[in-house]
């Protein structure tokens, strides 16, 4: 919701200097339109509730999940730091397949909800006219029900034998993907395809939405111009369009490959023991088996490929600043 | 929205070619509403079986109309008092990280401080972490520290995660403030207090309300984070559609599901009608 969260700040100035223009320059005005007085100790002031309560209940705990990450021992006489780094072998060793699948299953699931949230994006942004407000209104009308509650709509949609499920079939297309390895015995419950199906609908708002922001924001002069220069419709997307709305694209990414890579409802709900993810084997690690040691060591190993994959894509993409 | 008439048709074509043309010129509005129609299907689908008498425990086949779990939408056990218990963990999350989020985002929208970058990427973090790394972690601080888990640990969590968005929210509509208006109401004598209730806070009020917003949405539908910091005895209602999911889902949860989804489409709407026809007077 990174990019989202800007109720579409009304006048120009902001939204024609685009994200880039950063923090510090606005600051800088700002402070020269606020005054000298205000400097000192008010900002520490006001920061210092959100502050403390992200260094205590945020930081703090990723240093608790660090040190529980190399102790040892048993619930009955108690977990001790041992330095026992096999914890994160042993980890790797038993739930590697849980981590493969999940970054598979949310690249797949972020590609698919990237080439179905841009036209609908594009379709809002660009195409909606009046009824604009209508449609974001349908976008976001799925979260006024708990997502639980429509995921478990699915297991109705894709039940065995109904409606989908038949017409899949008649059309061939579950043979294609049983070919695939993504279903298996005229099914879709509990199969790979329910698990990614899941993932993209439950995470598709989050793509549109900050696609919709930047789109929103594109000047249709610029269009116009492309037009006007012979530019034919899909030269003018390749050249135009796309690149000014990168900012959403990253955004969006982002904000879906993250949720969907440390999800573990949709593969719960959707999928068998066989589709299961890593943030399955966490909770299960963690609230069934009490083996905190394990947990920790698998959700500080999710954290830092994560980071890292979050890191080498954002500099690839060369946006540093989203928020 | 599909007349969207093209400002300069090209000429030149064969005439076969205008069905194509026509495909190609719509097939965004095609896709987009296909893609709307993928969002609001399950919707759709929850509201057809909250009017289902299903014959087993689980409602996902359907049997034959009924309207018995709307006339008594709190007959299951305890499903009614998770959702009092969600609603008040919502309200006071979104109470405290709304005013707890708006003093930061002033702080970083209006200030310069040492220090600001480290806040930002501190504020930033909390998105770009999945969920289960934040639940087991502070679930791990609460279980090396002894705190009982129960109401506060799950206030402490949703508090945690909202504050970020708040503050994002916040920012952004306070940057994009013209100053000029502030410094027009010094000029008029008007007090610093005076001005900050005034002019700021009514300028800023549509991030704050929409940061609110957001943090009642996360804090109520949140499972995740929330599971690894619930007490035996605080279900939430996602915990318990979790937990009916593996025992046996009633209808009612379709009814509460249900309702919800309209009576927020019917405010969200009814609030658009009275802006446009404000508009139009």
């Amino acid at each position: 919701m990174t990019a989202v969260a800007p109720p579409s700040p009304s006048g120009p100035a902001s939204a024609g200097a685009a994200p880039p223009a950063g923090k510090d320059p606005d600051g800088a005005v700002a402070e020269a339109g606020a005054g000298r007085a205000r400097r000192g100790l008010t900002p520490y002031w006001l920061l210092l509730p959100a502050g403390l309560w992200l260094a205590v209940f945020f930081v703090a705990p990723l240093f608790y999940q660090a040190s529980t990450s190399v102790q040892s021992g048993s619930l009955e006489e108690g977990f001790r730091v041992t330095w026992q780094f096999s914890n994160y072998t042993d980890a790797l060793g038993t739930y590697g397949e849980h981590f493969v699948r999940s970054f598979c299953y949310a690249a797949v699931a972020t590609a698919l909800c990237l080439f179905i949230g841009y036209p609908l994006a594009y379709m809002i942004a660009l195409r909606a006219g009046r009824w604009r407000n209508l449609v974001l209104v349908m976008v976001i009308a799925p979260f006024f029900t708990s997502f639980l509650i429509r995921t478990l709509a699915w297991k109705t949609i894709l039940s065995d034998g109904g409606p989908v499920v038949g017409a899949l079939s008649s059309l061939h297309i579950l043979d294609v993907t049983h070919w695939l390895g993504l279903t298996a015995d005229d099914r879709v419950l509990a199969t790979p395809l329910a698990v990614v199906c899941g993932l993209t609908y439950n995470f598709l708002p989050f793509m549109i939405l900050p696609l919709y922001s930047s789109l929103e924001r594109i000047d249709t002069s610029l269009l116009e111009a492309a037009r006007d220069l012979y530019a034919k419709p899909s030269t003018t997307f390749r050249k135009v369009t796309f690149p000014l709305s990168l900012p959403g694209v990253v955004a969006g990414t982002l904000l879906t490959f993250i949720p969907a890579s440390g999800d573990y409802i949709n593969a719960q709900l959707l999928g068998s023991p066989s589709e299961q993810m890593v943030g399955n084997a966490i909770q299960k690690q963690f609230l069934n088996v009490l083996d905190y040691p394990t947990a920790a060591a698998m959700s500080f190993i999710l954290m830092a490929l994560i980071l890292l994959m979050v890191s080498v894509y954002m500099r690839k993409a060369g946006t540093e600043e989203l928020v | 929205m599909s007349t969207t008439a093209p400002t300069s048709p090209r000429a030149g074509s064969h005439v076969l070619a205008a069905p194509v043309r026509w495909l190609r010129r719509n097939a965004v509005v095609l896709v987009g509403s296909a893609a709307l129609a993928y969002l609001l299907v399950p919707n759709l689908v929850v509201l057809a079986f909250s009017f289902n008498k299903p014959a087993g425990r689980f409602n996902y086949a359907w049997r034959t109309f009924s309207t018995d779990a709307w006339t008594d939408p709190c007959g299951v056990a305890n499903m009614c008092s998770s959702l009092g218990l969600s609603l008040r963990i919502a309200v006071l999350a979104t109470l405290i990280a709304t005013a707890f989020g708006t003093f930061a985002a002033f702080a970083l929208a209006r200030y310069r401080f040492r220090g600001k970058s480290t806040t930002n990427a501190l504020i930033f973090l909390p998105m770009a972490m999945p969920e289960v790394v934040m639940g087991a972690s502070l679930g791990t601080l609460f279980l090396n520290t002894r705190v009982q888990f129960g109401f506060v640990t799950i206030l402490i969590a949703h508090v945690m995660f909202c504050l970020s968005f708040v503050v994002v929210a916040v920012k952004a509509r306070v940057m994009s403030m013209d100053p000029r208006l502030e410094e027009a109401a010094r000029d008029l004598y008007a007090g610093p207090f005076q001005t900050f209730c005034r002019v700021t806070l009514p300028l800023a009020a549509p991030g704050i309300a929409a940061g609110a917003m957001l943090s009642f949405a996360l804090s109520f539908d949140d499972f995740i984070i929330t599971q690894f910091n619930a007490g035996p005895s605080t279900v939430t209602f996602p915990m318990f559609v979790w937990g009916a999911a593996q025992r046996g889902v009633p209808v009612q949860v379709n009814v509460i599901g249900s309702a919800m989804f309209v009576l927020a489409l019917v405010i969200v709407l009814g609030g658009q009608i009275a802006a446009n026809r404000r508009k139009r007077v």
